[in-house]
């Protein structure tokens, strides 16, 4: 019998977690991810170049880490794909048995002539994570106003300070480790401004606080933050948000304002704050354009959609497994529990193992956490009051409000298609990444197909879908595959 | 204050001073070092923006992991590179983009583009009248 090929796309916490549960069922694995180390996000490494003696001080559970990653990637049946993108994953044709060919491209970041590589895997484990979700306000698109996963990724992932005098905003406890990774690198924080109100925050952990307590590690990690930002006198606000950012040809100061818990302005409150750098962050983004090319179907909830698992981790394409963000915004101790179980399945582990019964009960209390997390932290539903006509909504073809509203109310844009066609928005460069949930919450809205449902604020599928998932370029799409390697099972489509 | 680079001296994570690399940004060198992205390496000299939306709005770094491309430039010579993605490599030429349109209906600084025969980028979604976007959407 030959030996199980097991795909991982994404090496952060769900994917390193998943090839080593693979590699320990017996199949081979080749684990692939866009950086050139692994560890994700969460554990985003330093460039080897930097020769850091003590990179764990950046980290939390970075020990354990450190192991899992030495043992999946010196794994003799473990293939280590750094600096490979996916670009495309192509269904067999229908009515064809058999899962998506993976077609890639390693080397360097929208490089040239970068080799490209087809692997045909007999299960797939999707773990391409997420990304910040910013929600448009007048001013965002100004230099100096950053993601809040951006300014985390500088300080930990090149020792860089994006400034001294930075405002944090949006929704939800990853803001903490933002400004802990800020602090921690010198800047100067001047405060942290969760836009709930401490009783709808409190209302969604409450309800089932044990369901935090469950998630030891993360508990501990929150505590910790929350220490350090009393330690450091940086104030943390609720009820509160950044409404408008200016400055000439960067940002200067930002405008904060009171909420009320549906996210409208409390008239009167606005402050503004002299900074040099403002983050950004209302939640989470799926990467799912990897999902939809593969088939699978979507599951929609109160935090948005995201790709729907069976109690295995199976997707709705038989053999292709989900872990991570992907599934629910759970944070990394639930994203590895996934990728646990996902990957010793994929890996065609037993599934009867008597240890898969802890591994499954981990993940169920890592779905609770989600639910908790996305009532603790939703995004109110008058946020719309802050954008003015002229507020660029698209980033890239830098479409404004005035322009989507009028092309929603209008019979023809109904539709976000039409709307997208008649206004640009979502056609440009990082199509529709970042204003595409934007845009279809916004259109369905002007154009009354949810007025007053509680589907507020959910997009729809269309702003994901994106058969090439990464640009590649002509060159390298007419020249032929790099042959096979021996040690994985590579077609030659 | 400009975004800056942590002192080496100074760092928890007791990394090393850094073996120092000089690229260029538009024929002016800039310095950074060896492990920084070419997002960082500007940033760090003190430059918060480098390409150019349609309106004329500078544009920086925004996602800065990948995912928004804003911060794309043009790397020896090859267009639409993610600048908070790619390292820098020592003699990296690079040029910044605009997507102005100028008078005659071209795009101002996609300068390399015709420079590169097989730089275009193929990414996904049809335009109503059937053809790619361009990955910086000039257009192909």
């Amino acid at each position: 019998m030959t030996v199980r090929q097991v795909v991982v796309i994404g090496a952060g916490p769900a994917g390193l977690a998943a090839a080593a549960s693979a590699l320990a069922a017996g199949a081979a694995v080749t684990l692939l991810d866009a950086a050139e180390r692994p560890g994700g996000q969460y554990h985003r490494m330093l460039p080897e170049e930097y020769g850091a003696a003590r990179p764990g001080r950046l980290h939390h559970g970075w020990a354990a880490f450190e192991r899992l990653r030495r043992r999946v990637l010196g794994h003799p049946r473990c293939t280590w794909l750094a600096e490979t993108a996916v670009w495309a994953l192509e269904r067999p044709e229908p009515g064809h048995p058999g899962l998506p060919l993976v077609h890639t491209l390693t080397g360097p970041a929208d490089g040239t002539d970068r080799p490209r590589r087809t692997l045909a895997p007999d299960a797939l484990v999707l773990a391409p994570g997420a990304h910040d979700r910013v929600l448009p306000f007048p001013g965002w698109e100004l230099p100096g106003v950053y993601a809040a996963g951006a300014a985390q990724a500088l300080a930990k992932g090149e020792r860089l300070v994006i400034g001294d005098d930075v405002l944090l905003a949006g929704s939800g406890p990853f803001l903490l480790p933002v400004a802990a990774a800020l602090l921690e690198a010198g800047a100067g924080v001047r405060a942290v401004l969760e836009a709930n109100p401490p009783r709808t925050v409190a209302r969604g952990w409450a309800r089932r606080p044990w369901e935090l307590a469950e998630q030891p590690g993360k508990a501990a990690e929150l505590a910790e933050y929350t220490a350090l930002l009393a330690h450091r006198r940086v104030p943390y606000r609720m009820g509160r948000t950044v409404i408008e950012a200016r400055g000439d040809g960067r940002v200067e100061e930002a405008v904060t304002a009171r909420l009320r818990p549906d996210w409208s302005v409390i008239p009167g409150s606005e402050v503004t704050v002299a900074v040099d750098a403002l983050c950004v962050s209302h939640g989470f983004s799926p990467q799912l354009e990897l999902p939809l090319a593969a088939g699978c179907a979507l599951l929609r909830s109160p935090a948005g959609e995201f790709v729907a698992v069976d109690g295995d981790q199976l997707t709705s394409c038989p053999g292709v497994y989900a872990a991570g963000e992907i599934t629910g915004i759970a944070g990394a101790p639930a994203a590895r529990t996934e990728g646990a179980l996902a990957g010793w399945l994929a890996g065609g582990g037993d599934p009867a193992t008597p240890a898969l019964r802890r591994v499954r009960r981990n993940r169920d209390r890592g779905r609770a956490f989600a639910a908790r997390l996305a009532a603790a932290h939703p995004v109110g539903s008058a946020w719309p009051g802050w954008l003015r006509p002229e507020t660029v909504i698209c980033r890239c073809e830098e479409t404004d409000y005035g322009t989507l509203c009028r092309a929603a109310t209008e019979e023809a844009g109904a539709a976000p298609r039409v709307a997208k066609l008649a206004t640009r928005a979502g056609l440009g460069p990082c199509q529709a990444r970042i204003c595409g949930p934007t845009v279809a919450e916004l259109t369905a809205r002007l154009s009354g197909n949810s007025p007053g449902c509680p589907a507020d604020g959910l997009p729809v599928a269309a702003p994901h879908r994106r058969p090439i998932a990464q640009p590649i370029r002509l060159g390298e799409l007419a020249s032929s595959p790099a042959p096979s390697e021996p040690d994985t099972k590579e077609s030659t489509a | 204050m400009s975004p800056r680079l942590i002192r080496a001296a100074a760092d928890a994570t007791g990394r090393r001073p850094g073996r120092p690399l000089r690229i260029t940004v538009d024929g002016e060198p800039v310095t950074g070092i060896a492990g920084q992205s070419i997002a960082g390496v500007l940033l760090a000299a003190g430059r918060t923006s480098w390409r150019t939306a349609r309106s004329g709005a500078p544009r920086g770094v925004f996602c800065g992991i990948g995912v928004c491309f804003d911060c794309v430039l043009t790397v020896n010579g090859a267009p639409d590179v993610r600048a908070c993605r790619r390292r820098a490599a020592d003699g990296d030429v690079v040029t910044t983009q605009s997507r102005v349109e100028v008078a005659d209906g071209d795009v101002a600084a996609s300068q390399s583009r015709a420079e590169v025969a097989d730089g275009d980028v193929v990414t996904t979604q049809s335009r109503a009248d059937g053809s790619t976007d361009g990955a910086a959407g000039e257009g192909a």
